[in-house]
């Protein structure tokens, strides 16, 4: 019965892995890490919510009379798309913050930034 | 006819995937970094090659088949150019050839 | 993990595998796209960047047992939170009784294109889309804002004796991608035009013919492909995506129906759908396309730039 949920466990628990890389790692890049699988773990939330039993993709043909939801599936075109354009951005800035202050990891910016204060 | 092209395209498969199986046992088990090169490269272009005949026989579309026998052409060029990059770029940083598990240490090769 | 590069090819392959298990999930788009960006575009960003931060992370000195505590904490109360929903793959769920019926039902007499995902996309919600389309622009306009560089115009003398003393040594990669490259493009042409009846569209179509230009930059070097690719060339060719996108909907507007209605583009309305949603999908692989090559270009670029320039310039 429960059983039947096993779809958003997995979901649940890669969501917290993300999570806690996001907040548990010094290093800029391993947080970007952390978010881009944070990022996938919503993805597979959508499409593992908009799948039908015995449909198909959906794409008309004929003969098939069940089809998946197609509506997660345009949300989350968007979603990935979008995700990757953050992704560089993020990345862009972590190479910039790596120049200006010499280290990617969030302690020694910390540092710094209270050295200058 | 029919039940033959059947058996002979599960054959394959079922080739491929066993090739595919070894390939990974060979990344595992080698002791070397250009022995293990040499391990999946040769048995992943192989297993694919396997895969797509497989596949090839077991659908009666055309337009399926055309589209698999581009992808089988595409594969043979790409995957051993892959293999060669790698064992290029390795050899370019002077990786070294002797027994031990570390493969990024940046050690002179043994024989100049 | 201390080693970015194990972590990075971890993450490459972990997108590949939710690519694959899209596929299972009947979401073809969605993997052809999670393919291509995930597993072949992020990766490469993120290797790039690796390259200028360091390879390796510095080992924390105190242990994280708070953002453990956190993590569970919110971890318990998200399952608990799921045990309402309904089971995976049920037909009776909420989702799929209100809107989606309704778009599988009419979407061949109204749109006429077979994939429902591209006629959702282009022509339902085109809105959404524009405004993705303009999210990628804007984060390419940013990373040129944050990583652009003056770069010294080298003579073509220096580029081609640089070229000639690099080719013996990649012989055979550059022979292999002089050949792939023309059926890379080609198939990226082929994924543009095809997404109304398979999987595709403009998005991977956008990505894929970015990563032919990767491809050529990464084994004949930057100061080539700078000289194949014009920056302002490549950053005119951004824009022009976004205006077709926008003026697509505004001649909607001109000839007196709604924003983004394509059936006020020609007579028939249903040709006018399919006018409009190749429209559009052009627009968006064209701004994929070049937003990706300005990425790529500008943090290659930046490789090879110290800070002493800047302190100059202050």
């Amino acid at each position: 019965m429960l059983i039947g949920l096993y779809n958003y466990w997995v979901v649940v628990v890669l969501m917290m892995v993300g999570f806690y890389i996001v907040i548990a790692h010094g290093n800029l890049i391993k947080k970007i890490v952390g978010l881009s699988i944070f990022q996938t773990s919503v993805f597979i939330f959508y499409i593992s919510m908009a799948k039908v039993d015995n449909g198909t993709a959906p794409i008309l043909a004929n003969g098939i009379e069940q089809y998946s939801n197609p509506l997660p599936h345009v949300l989350i075109l968007t979603a990935i798309v979008v995700g990757i354009a953050t992704t560089a951005l993020g990345l862009a800035l972590a190479v910039r913050i790596k120049e200006a202050y010499g280290s990617a990891e969030e302690e020694d910016i910390q540092k710094k930034d209270n050295l200058d204060c | 006819m029919d039940t033959l092209i059947q058996v002979s395209s599960s054959i394959l498969l079922l080739i491929g995937s066993f090739l595919c199986l070894s390939g990974g046992v060979g990344i595992l088990r080698f002791p070397d970094f250009y022995t293990r090169m040499h391990a999946v490269g040769v048995t992943e272009t192989l297993a694919t090659t396997m895969i797509l005949i497989g596949l090839i026989l077991h659908n009666p579309d055309f337009l399926v088949d055309v589209k698999l026998v581009i992808i089988l052409l595409m594969t043979l060029f790409i995957s051993p150019t892959a293999s060669h990059a790698l064992a290029n770029a390795a050899i370019h940083n002077d990786l070294s050839k002797q027994k031990n598990d570390t493969s990024d240490s940046g050690v002179k090769p043994s024989k100049p | 993990m201390k080693d970015l590069l194990a972590v990075v090819m971890l993450l490459g392959i972990y997108s590949l595998l939710s690519a694959s298990f899209f596929v299972l999930m009947d979401a073809v788009d969605v993997a052809f796209t999670e393919a291509a960006v995930g597993a072949g575009i992020s990766t490469l960003l993120m290797l790039l960047a690796i390259t200028m931060t360091g390879r390796t992370e510095h080992p924390t000195r105190h242990k994280p047992l708070l953002a453990l505590a956190v993590v569970v904490v919110t971890g318990s109360l998200l399952i608990y939170g799921t045990l309402d929903m309904p089971y995976f793959g049920s037909a009776e769920a909420p989702i799929h009784q209100h809107v989606a019926p309704r778009y599988i039902n009419d979407s061949m007499q109204e749109i006429g294109v077979p994939n429902i995902v591209t006629s959702v996309l282009a022509s339902y919600r085109a809105f959404d889309t524009f405004g993705e389309v303009v999210v990628i622009f804007t984060a390419g306009m940013g990373v040129l804002a944050l990583l652009s560089t003056v770069r010294r115009s080298e003579d073509n003398e220096t580029i081609d004796s640089f070229n000639q003393s690099m080719h013996e040594q990649h012989l055979i990669l550059r022979i292999v991608s002089k050949m792939m490259i023309p059926f890379i493009l080609l198939f990226a042409l082929y994924v543009q035009f095809h997404g109304d009846f398979g999987p595709g569209g403009g998005f991977q179509a956008g990505v894929i013919f970015a990563s032919a230009i990767f491809l050529y930059t990464m084994l004949f070097g930057m100061s080539t492909a700078r000289r194949v690719i014009n920056q302002s060339f490549i950053q005119i060719l951004a824009a022009t995506g976004v205006l077709l996108y926008g003026s697509v909907g505004v001649v909607s507007l001109l000839n007196g129906k709604e924003f983004f209605d394509y059936s006020a583009l020609s007579a028939d309305p249903v040709a006018g759908q399919h006018l409009g949603i190749l429209l559009i999908e052009l627009g968006v692989g064209i701004t994929v396309a070049a937003v990706m090559v300005i990425i790529f270009f500008n943090f290659a670029d930046r490789r090879g730039y110290s800070p002493d320039k800047e302190s100059e310039d202050l």
